[in-house]
């Protein structure tokens, strides 16, 4: 069959989204977010609880945001939390970063500052020996944006 | 030579569970942000991050641009034996520094 010639309106519509479509790629989207997860994880099923991350809801300056996150583990040979992954929706990459961690950490307890490049949410995945993935997440309104200011 | 700041317990009981907290100044530049001159400042930051006990591997870290400039952690372990803990940062540039201390365990 022939094509039919595409109509006035078809043309715009496809105009503006190949136009639209660059700005949307660039930088982290919550799809690129569970992409990057799902890097990590694989097929493996993630299930909410047993992590706490611990990060204020409302910070004013995105360059170091303080963050915590805790897994509920024995932390014995049989049963330790192997390793801790945290993700961020909006920053221009997805990854913040991986802590690899055994049953001579006594304790499932990571701490350090990120950067926040805007509001957003930030999920931590805890993955155990056993082959379980426990995850947490918390949204974060950030006044002033890191990445974007000038250098001085 | 970078500065590093540690902190760790210098005497603690066997079998107690301590927490070790590192500092390391570093720009953590993120190759996203655009200079005075308009073009993007060049990605130079801390890759990896690892602390030995007595050369035994205990806790390591993969870092991103998303962590903050002159990154902090903090973890914990359990005090087997006394000896030391060293701390190893490496990343772009070649950039490599270590830090360490001395945990006696009674």
């Amino acid at each position: 069959m022939m094509q039919p010639l595409p109509t006035r309106r078809a043309f715009v519509a496809g105009s503006l989204l190949v136009t639209v479509l660059p700005f949307v790629s660039a930088g982290a989207t919550p799809d690129a977010m569970t992409a990057a997860i799902r890097d990590v994880v694989g097929e493996a099923q993630i299930r909410p609880g047993r992590v706490t991350l611990d990060i204020p809801p409302l910070v004013e300056n995105g360059n170091a945001v303080p963050v915590t996150i805790r897994v509920e583990s024995p932390m014995t040979e049989a049963d330790h939390v192997r390793a801790i992954h945290v993700f961020n929706e909006k920053n221009p990459q997805p990854h913040v970063f991986n802590a690899w961690l055994g049953p001579r950490n006594g304790k499932a307890v990571v701490a350090t500052r990120i950067k926040l490049a805007d509001a957003q949410k930030v999920v931590a995945v805890a993955e155990t020996s056993r082959g379980e993935f426990w995850s947490a997440s918390a949204d974060v309104i950030v006044t002033i944006a890191a990445c974007t200011e000038d250098v001085k | 030579m970078a500065n590093v700041l540690i902190n760790a317990p210098k005497t603690v009981r066997k079998g107690e569970t301590i927490e070790l907290k590192a500092l390391i100044l570093h720009p953590m530049e993120t190759g996203f942000r655009p200079g005075a001159n308009g073009q993007l400042i060049p990605r130079n930051i801390i890759e990896q991050f690892t602390a030995t006990w007595n050369g035994v591997e205990i806790f390591r870290m993969k870092m991103s641009p998303a962590v903050a400039a002159n990154p902090y952690v903090s973890f914990f372990a359990v005090a087997k034996e006394s000896g030391t803990i060293r701390f190893q940062w490496t990343g772009d540039r070649n950039f490599s520094a270590e830090g360490s201390v001395m945990v006696t365990v009674t």
